[in-house]
């Protein structure tokens, strides 16, 4: 595969190099919203729609910023445009479904502080992405991290029952398993080059 | 706020010492993480980040501090994170001019500072409610002990991972360096570890709190 075919793109965001479990962009929520499975579901459509969308007016403005020599704005401009887009998906989610809206509860507005989003907004300029391969990128991302959270929520439920030292209950514990996640995935490093 | 003394308490040495210990962001309150784990793999990369971070969090809670009466409440959110990006901005001109190569090892991570949740809740539960000295004590307080956890990940990870500390060999020639601790699950492992020698910290503390207080109250 050539890399920048489109399909390298995807799975280069989804699973080569996994925003979370690569990148460790967006492991606020990864570590707070993955106590259960369908809550972890509704989160990761969230952040993806917010990728998406964000990654869309991203990749305008900075046409826009470097026509115009602004290169210096594109930190500010970026982050007020994803904050928007997370006012929008609130918006949305509160009127459409009430109940998602409080299980996600104070999550939702923090997907504006989620750097998986200013991170892909970021990357995808780096790589100097064009249109297409942008939004498949931003889609990649958002399954990578749905995946991640999925597989994290899952794990976490089995780990609820298990007879494990009280130190190690919470917090450490997490951290242990996204480790052993983490080193899975390492497993798929070879398909990519970089 | 010279009207409320009662609300503004004197500056004190716990004002600098909770964010560093008692409250410390990455180990406590778990904040923070992702250029936590993402930048430590080495010593030197954990200061760069650590100094970055402690630089944005003096400017933006001094600034916040400032204009925290002029800020309307409904858009505040909103303003704090156009001051953090614009020291942000700042911070990642001023390492590209002074080190290329600190740059090239922080890469994205510099200008995802911005979204450091430390940074945001530090202007939002502290700066916009004290004053100018206040705000920054405690702003450096939190700096450091950000800097210490990321010294922590980064030492341990650097020593298992490369045998060596600040680029200096620590270990013989014979040394088989453990590369999976510089790779990305090396940080969950060591974070994990880390978390786990704290709560046991806590636990045997409070463990002995407990003997004491019966000992206390034992009749006799």
């Amino acid at each position: 595969m050539h890399p920048g075919d489109l399909s390298f793109v995807f799975l280069n965001a989804f699973i080569i190099n996994n925003f979370v479990l690569a990148y460790f962009l967006g492991l606020c929520p990864f570590l707070g919203v993955s106590g259960k499975l369908d809550t972890a579901w509704n989160m990761g459509l969230a952040t993806t729609f917010v990728m998406f969308v964000s990654s869309l007016c991203a990749y305008g403005l900075n046409l826009l910023l470097v026509e115009y020599h602004l290169e210096f704005l594109r930190l500010i401009s970026y982050i007020a445009v994803i904050a928007s887009a997370v006012q929008l998906v609130e918006m949305a989610v509160k009127k459409l479904s009430p109940a998602l809206f409080r299980a996600l509860g104070i999550f939702l507005p923090l997907i504006t502080t989620n750097c998986a989003i200013l991170g892909l907004a970021l990357f995808q300029t780096f790589k100097e992405y064009s249109f297409l391969q942008s939004l498949v990128y931003s889609i990649g991302a958002g399954a990578g991290f749905t995946l991640a959270l999925m597989l994290m929520a899952g794990l976490r439920t089995r780990m609820d029952l298990a007879d494990v030292p009280a130190i190690s209950r919470g917090a450490a514990l997490s951290f242990m398993l996204a480790g052993l996640l983490s080193l899975t995935f390492m497993g798929f490093a070879g398909l990519g080059t970089h | 706020m010279a009207d409320l003394p009662s609300k503004q308490k004197p500056i004190t040495a716990d004002t600098f010492l909770r964010g560093l210990w008692e409250e410390n962001p990455v180990f406590v309150m778990l904040l923070g993480l992702c250029p936590a784990l993402a930048v430590t793999n080495s010593a030197i990369n954990a200061i760069g980040m650590g100094g970055a971070t402690t630089f944005v969090l003096l400017g933006s809670s001094a600034l916040v501090s400032l204009l925290r009466k002029l800020i309307p409440k409904q858009v505040r959110i909103a303003s704090y994170i156009v001051i953090i990006a614009t020291f942000v901005t700042i911070v990642d001109y001023a390492i590209h001019a002074l080190s290329l190569e600190l740059y090239n090892a922080l890469g994205a991570f510099i200008q995802l500072i911005v979204v450091n949740c430390v940074i945001l809740g530090r202007a939002e539960s502290f700066a916009s409610k004290h004053r100018l000295t206040k705000s920054l004590v405690n702003a450096l307080g939190v700096g450091v002990g950000f800097t210490f956890a990321l010294l922590c990940l980064g030492s341990v990870r650097e020593i298992l991972g490369s045998g060596t500390l600040f680029g200096f060999p620590l270990f013989g020639d014979s040394y088989q360096p453990w590369v999976v601790m510089i790779l990305p699950p090396g940080g969950f492992f060591v974070t994990g570890a880390w978390l786990l020698l704290f709560s046991w910290l806590k636990e045997r503390r409070q463990r002995k709190v407990a003997k004491e207080e019966e000992a206390v109250h034992a009749p006799g």
